[in-house]
């Protein structure tokens, strides 16, 4: 049954662009090409080419959305529950998109890549980016396969922070937006974690100023602490305790060997994340996402920010969620509501934390499944009546 | 269209499963091609009839989690939280109509809500069951016990209706807060769900009440 659901095997591509001398230019003003996005697609583009829905990641995410990339995958891609046949993004209906954000290190452009100027790693090199960046380059792609309008972005988290800087870089493009457990700013305390993390990284001594890809020692403990602080913030007190409790797998008296169960998960995440994962990417994303404020594109005014989109409206956060929580969704909900755009709100109870987005499976494909039906046919005929 | 007669006063409420004969009035009070904002819009019944019918934008406000989910399933336009904060965000007079039905009752403050709706929009269209209506009075009176009827159908300590008003109460606070009304209907249920319409004493024989409002500048 759940292998029918499945999109099965797909294959990551990729599209390289911004060939010297057309590099594209980043916000900071420096230039940055080639750049290659590594991308997925699941189902088909249908003829009018008016099907087509963009998925954004998260902070460690990856073009592997849904289905498995050879047979002998053990785990299916990052968001799989939401993304095949009769599920919330039905492929037998949509075609789904979904690109590596540029700074990342799953086969997009970032500061693993090889500087072909230099033959080495860019490391540190590599330019600063932030979400607009990696939006302008997803435009790239979406030009590429050919598709002028998309009937949805999507994503959650970092995922959800793109989808607020798509509709507002391409008004024109997007007809349905799906912010999922995000923020047009983040606040103090996110910030704050996003810094511990990188203060974790950088002082780990394999860190060597960016500079390890050819030393053979990655700064794997300063990845795996930031990692482990991660998780914390992705959780909720209710998840944690319901899931680890106070159980121990140390015996009485292991003194501070690992010995409580919650422990034990932590060091297992981080230990696991240092093999997938690129530590200069762990700075480049995370500062992307510290220095996005959606108010700027405003001059300062979230809904000045908002006041040209163009797209209809699902913001959805969880209750439980206090990395990204509920008011920041109501922050932007009220925004677009102040500019007269059609909106829909959806707090989610749920005690998953910020994860929540990834495990919510039944109330998110609920909404989404409905909104991607109605919505876009509300669309249709509000643009054939008066409005 | 309605099976509504003038001569009996009286519609079927079996005529459409979806909609209660109370909404039927309320949908015939919308001009076609309006913006309606409706306040604890429940499962959006009520909207998607009037965005189907009168073909009206349709936004809705509700608490509870399985009307958002209800409403999204309609392709209605919904959100989800208090109703003074869903109001806030509206300028003044930028929605044709607001309606609120059988919702003042339950708030914390429905004299500010009110006048949230008022300042909001054009018109707005209330209901609210009547305290007076003469089966209440004779439960109190009579019986000696907290009235319950087929609006009221709660006990006293789990009810979730904590501002009960009457026909007289509800214009004598509109008069105070300079709010007019345009139009009133009152109604009474029968035990077989038929609705009819009560011209005489209608504090004594009408469950329901349904005014629709106007506020003005310098309403309070």
């Amino acid at each position: 049954m759940e292998a029918e659901r499945s999109v099965g095997i797909v294959e990551t591509k990729y599209f390289t662009f911004a060939e010297p001398p057309n590099e594209m230019v980043l916000d900071s003003g420096k230039k940055l090409g080639p750049i290659t996005l590594a991308y997925e697609t699941y189902g088909e583009l249908n003829e009018d080419k008016s099907n087509a829905i963009l998925i954004l990641h998260a902070l460690t995410g990856d073009a592997h959305v849904a289905g498995y990339n050879s047979p002998d995958d053990r785990k299916p891609g990052w968001w799989d529950s939401m993304v095949g046949p009769g599920k919330a993004f039905d492929t037998t209906k949509y075609f789904v998109i979904c690109s590596n954000i540029i700074g990342g290190c799953k086969g997009s452009t970032g500061p693993s890549s090889i500087n072909p100027e230099t033959g080495q790693p860019y490391a540190l090199s590599f330019p600063i980016i932030t979400v607009r960046d990696m939006v302008r380059a997803q435009k790239h792609l979406i030009d590429h396969l050919g598709i002028e309008k998309l009937l949805c972005v999507v994503g959650g988290s970092l995922g959800g922070i793109q989808v607020l800087q798509w509709v507002v870089t391409y008004p024109d493009v997007v007809r349905l937006a799906i912010p999922i457990a995000t923020t047009a700013q983040l606040n103090s305390q996110a910030i704050a974690f996003d810094a511990v993390g990188r203060y974790a990284i950088m002082t780990d001594p394999n860190w060597n100023n960016g500079d390890y890809y050819s030393t053979g020692n990655v700064p794997a403990h300063g990845l795996a602490t930031a990692r482990m602080i991660g998780h914390i913030t992705y959780m909720s007190d209710k998840s944690m305790h319901r899931k680890f409790g106070r159980e121990r797998i140390g015996e009485p008296g292991s003194g501070f060997n690992i010995d409580f169960q919650v422990e034990n998960y932590l060091n297992y995440r981080g230990d696991s994340f240092v093999k997938r994962f690129d530590a200069n990417s762990y700075l480049y994303i995370t500062k992307a996402m510290d220095y996005f404020d959606l108010a700027q594109d405003g001059g300062g005014s979230l809904q000045k920010a908002l006041a040209n989109v163009k797209a209809r409206f699902l913001v959805v956060s969880f209750t439980s969620d206090w990395l990204f929580p509920p008011y920041q969704s109501k922050e932007i909900v009220s925004a677009l509501r102040r500019n007269n755009k059609d909106v829909s709100y959806a707090e989610i109870k749920s005690d998953y934390g910020h994860d929540a987005f990834l495990l919510e499976v039944e109330a998110l494909s609920r909404l989404i499944s409905n909104f991607l039906q109605y919505a876009g046919y509300a669309e249709e005929c509000a643009d054939a009546s008066v409005f | 269209m309605h099976q509504y007669s003038e001569a009996t006063g009286q519609v079927n409420n079996g005529y459409d499963d979806e909609l209660s004969a109370k909404f039927r009035f309320i949908v015939d009070m919308v001009e076609p091609r309006s913006f309606v904002l409706d306040i604890g819009c429940g499962d959006g019944t009520l909207l998607k009839t009037l965005q189907v019918e009168k073909q009206v934008r349709a936004q809705g406000i509700d608490l509870c989690e399985d009307a958002i989910q209800s409403c999204v399933s309609k392709g209605l336009f919904v959100y989800h939280g208090d109703l003074d904060e869903g109001l806030a965000d509206f300028n003044d007079r930028s929605v044709d109509y607001v309606i609120a039905t059988n919702t003042l009752q339950m708030l914390h403050k429905p004299a500010f809500i009110i006048r949230e709706m008022a300042r909001v929009g054009k018109k707005c269209i209330i209901s609210v069951p009547n305290f007076a209506y003469w089966r209440v009075r004779w439960e109190l009176l009579v019986k000696g016990r907290m009235p319950k009827t087929k609006y009221l159908p709660f006990e006293w300590y789990d009810t979730p209706n904590i501002h009960l008003t009457t026909i007289k109460d509800f214009r004598e606070f509109c008069k105070k807060a300079n709010i007019s009304i345009l139009k009133e209907v009152f109604l009474r249920t029968s035990p077989e769900g038929y609705c009819s319409v009560i011209k005489h004493l209608p504090n004594l024989f009408a469950d329901q009440a349904i005014f629709m409002i106007e506020g003005h500048k310098g309403s309070k």
